[in-house]
């Protein structure tokens, strides 16, 4: 025998069996009762899907629930802004990779070609097979152009991004880059607002690119607030800790309430604010003190010796911290702050609820009163529908932000 | 030879004490003048409209009822946010009973030896924790409780107990005596309870003799409630169905019923995530010397595991119930009468918005610091002191 022959385990389908399901007498008392029950509420579940569910209510309505009442001459622009995000996803992605390569921290390198593709699938095949589905359901072929374009525009970037990672570009050149990378999405903003006005932004779109929003414009905020909170001024932590707990004390719904019958008494009579632009000041003002508490607590595990490292060879104050503390505070809580944003992403459908803003779950219960679907309870349909993109978008940067939270724990510094 | 220190103070300004108070006093001041303006156009805006900004609104009529709520249409906006804050407190204080209580059994579910038992679990809580509450919210009242219920015609009475229909769902209750009374009796009860079983682990110590706290304390509970009932003279109320209605026992609002369903579903994930994070944060050998010393699985789990894993989940505990509280305001989603609702329906009355919507999220920060504070307690009084 060989030192490198493991002994091979073999386990009958009875062991199996005994031993996952018949242990002990509870064991097997519960597996009983709930073996049963189960398969029959697999059954009713299937059956639902594939046989009583109405879903042609969905496939008529696909384009409201996915972008509302937007034109259909523009729908272009909506798949340059998604062929424009994959891109940037692959670059982004490519410079990860090559940053790990570097450091040799890439786990993918010791995985054979196979096991590559397994792990994408793994991680992907529920996206992949949700697109896969709702191209099933298109009748033309606008969607099924774009999704192949994100897909090629991913690669593309995540190659041109792997090559950009690999050169030592100069300084100049590198800031340029980011800058651009940074404002390409106000520059897509203003390419579509041009075309469609944002309070005209409905069904899931909406709560995707105010989600997105939220993100962007909190995110400075937060973390100032963060940085104040830990400040050892005394007048700015006090400002900082009132904002964070009046704000995390209050309901989100409340807020969105209020800001639906009464933002524009806060304001000059001559700004208007449209019922998105409300629904994104409260995103804002939300999760902004939300995400301080995170960054706080990241601020908190930098160890005290960076910062004092950092004054000993003489750097600025503005300097330790934008360039020691805050880059490693950050990248210790990406898990927590893709958490946060996971929740605004499902809380953007409050807005709707809230504002009578046609999210998708607005238009999934709207729709149940068009007159060829009146009266027949098709609202399970609809929003059942509904929650699973939600849930399909929540889960995946949910195992995506565990994996994440794995590789960062493994400990590489 | 004499050293003198001399002290050069630096000119004012390089001193740092000095520009760390200029810094904050600039920081302050562009902060005061952003809420002065905002203040500012809030006035100007008010009296351009004509709308009121001061609290006097609360002493107007309410000019609407509430359902389920004997409160006269003429009272005052005030008697209205009170019994809109009452009825917050229904859902969340039950809501946060059955949450914890199926949080907690799910979270075991999780790290359970039956493989069935932990797929379920998965499920569970990978499928409620991963959508959106409104949209549970929603699902539940128009798709399980409006149309999955029977209607009122052909309400199904299991027993002849209970009533589910798409009207109400009546319970059994009692009647003859008031609430008060009930609950004076139940307090009565639980207390005796707690003296016998107090009582029983002393002898335990003292004798050895077994305890058996628990059976004695029940005993003396059951004695008390049943003394009590025939005492004040309780009887049971049957619901029954009378024409279009639910009456006797105690009929249950739709919209309660689904923004009760929906926060217990949605915030058991949660605390199933938190029951099973906190076990499996309990030292293995706690659970490897409990088994050395021959107790029974059941026995490891209440006395020796769960004890321990539910002091370390204390402060996320609390967030979750501070987290369904606030997520109750999402009632006024369904017209369930909670606060947001209320206040919501005295907006649309004539009340001024801000002042009402101020007064409605004061309640709010005010139930998050009470909360806050008991779970601070709570933590404190339940913390491991170390040597």
């Amino acid at each position: 025998m060989t030192a490198t022959t493991r002994p091979v385990r073999t386990t009958t389908p009875a062991q199996w069996l005994r031993k996952n399901l018949f242990r002990t007498p509870l064991d097997s008392v519960l597996t009983l009762i709930l073996a049963p029950l189960s398969l029959y509420a697999l059954y009713l579940a299937a059956r639902f899907v594939f046989v009583t569910g109405r879903w042609e209510i969905v496939e008529v309505n696909l384009k409201l629930l996915m972008v509302g009442n937007w034109p259909i001459d523009h729908m272009a622009r909506i798949s340059v802004t998604l062929v424009a995000f994959g891109f940037l996803g692959g670059i982004v992605a490519g410079l990860v990779h090559a940053r790990q390569v570097r450091r040799g921290t890439a786990s993918v390198l010791n995985m054979s070609r196979r096991e590559r593709i397994l792990d994408l699938a793994r991680r992907f095949g529920l996206i992949l097979f949700t697109v896969l589905l709702l191209l099933a359901l298109t009748s033309t072929w606008g969607p099924t152009i774009t999704a192949v374009g994100v897909v090629v525009a991913g690669v593309a970037g995540r190659v041109v991004g792997g090559i950009l990672g690999r050169l030592h570009l100069p300084k100049p050149v590198a800031i340029v880059l980011v800058l651009l990378m940074l404002s390409t999405p106000f520059l897509l903003y203003f390419y579509l607002v041009d075309a469609v006005p944002l309070a005209r932004w409905e069904g899931f779109w909406f709560n995707l690119s105010s989600a997105a929003a939220g993100i962007i414009l909190c995110f400075p905020l937060g973390v100032l607030i963060a940085i104040g909170r830990r400040s050892k001024l005394p007048l700015i932590r006090g400002m900082s800790t009132i904002y964070v707990e009046l704000v995390r004390g209050v309901p989100f719904f409340v807020l969105l309430l209020m800001a639906h019958v009464a933002l524009e008494f806060f304001v000059p009579a001559s700004i208007a604010p449209s019922r998105p632009v409300r629904a994104i000041v409260v995103f804002t003002i939300f999760t902004a003190a939300y995400l301080a508490e995170i960054v706080r607590g990241g601020l908190q595990s930098v160890p005290r010796g960076q910062e004092e490292a950092a004054r000993a060879v003489g750097l600025s104050p503005f300097s330790v911290m934008s360039r020691i503390v805050l880059p490693q505070a950050l990248r210790n809580v990406i898990p927590a702050q893709i958490g946060q944003f996971i929740s605004l992403f499902k809380d953007t459908v409050l807005a709707g609820l809230a504002m009578s803003i046609f999210d998708m779950a607005q238009v999934a219960s709207a729709i149940t009163q068009q007159s060829a679907f009146r009266g027949q309870g098709l609202i399970v349909e609809t929003l059942t529908f509904t929650a699973f993109l939600f849930w399909v978008g929540a889960y995946t940067m949910s195992r995506e932000s565990q994996r994440l939270e794995r590789k960062l724990g493994v400990g590489t510094r | 030879m004499t050293t003198e220190t001399v002290t050069v103070r630096p000119p004012l300004w390089r001193d740092v004490r000095v520009l760390k108070w200029l810094f904050q006093f600039a920081v302050f001041a562009v902060v005061a003048a952003i809420v002065l303006w905002l203040y500012g156009n809030y006035q100007l805006n008010s009296r351009r409209s004509g709308v009121a900004t001061s609290f006097g609104f609360l002493n107007n009529p309410a000019n609407f009822t509430i359902p389920e709520n004997s409160m006269a249409q003429l009272a005052p906006v005030r008697r209205a946010l009170v019994e809109g804050f009452l009825n917050t407190l229904r859902v969340s204080l039950v809501g946060i009973a059955l949450a914890t209580v199926l949080g907690i059994l799910v979270g075991i579910g999780r790290l359970s030896s039956n493989w069935l038992v932990r797929r379920l679990s998965a499920v569970y809580v990978e499928g409620f924790r991963n959508i959106p509450l409104a949209i549970l919210l929603i699902f539940v009242y128009f798709g399980v409780v409006l149309q999955g219920m029977p209607a009122i015609g052909e309400a199904w009475t299991p027993a002849g107990l209970f009533v589910f229909s798409n009207r109400g769902i009546g319970v059994p209750w009692f009647q003859g005596g008031t609430g008060l009374q009930l609950a004076a009796t139940v307090l009565a009860a639980v207390l005796a309870w707690w003296l016998v079983s107090r009582w029983r682990k002393r002898v335990f110590d003292r004798t050895g003799n077994p305890s058996r706290a628990g059976l004695y304390g029940s005993i003396v509970f059951l004695a008390i409630v049943v003394a009590g009932w025939f005492a004040l003279g309780f009887s049971v109320s049957l619901p029954e169905v009378v024409g279009r209605q639910v009456r006797g026992g105690i009929r249950v609002d739709p919209a309660y019923m689904a923004l009760l369903i929906a926060l217990v579903l949605y915030t058991a994930s949660h605390i199933a995530e938190i029951t099973r994070g906190s076990i499996q944060a309990v030292p293995r050998g706690q659970e490897e010397a409990a088994t050395a010393v021959a107790l029974s699985p059941f026995q490891r789990l209440w006395n020796v595991v769960l004890p321990q894993a539910m002091r370390i989940a204390i402060p996320p505990l609390g967030n979750q119930y501070l987290n369904l509280i606030k997520n109750s305001s999402l009632g006024a989603g369904i017209s369930y009468f909670e606060l947001t609702m209320v206040t919501r329906i005295a907006v649309a009355n004539g009340s001024p918005a801000i002042p009402a919507f101020t007064v409605a999220l004061g309640v709010y920060l005010v139930i998050s610091l009470v909360t806050s504070a008991a779970v601070n307690l709570a933590n404190r009084r339940f913390r491991l002191v170390e040597r």
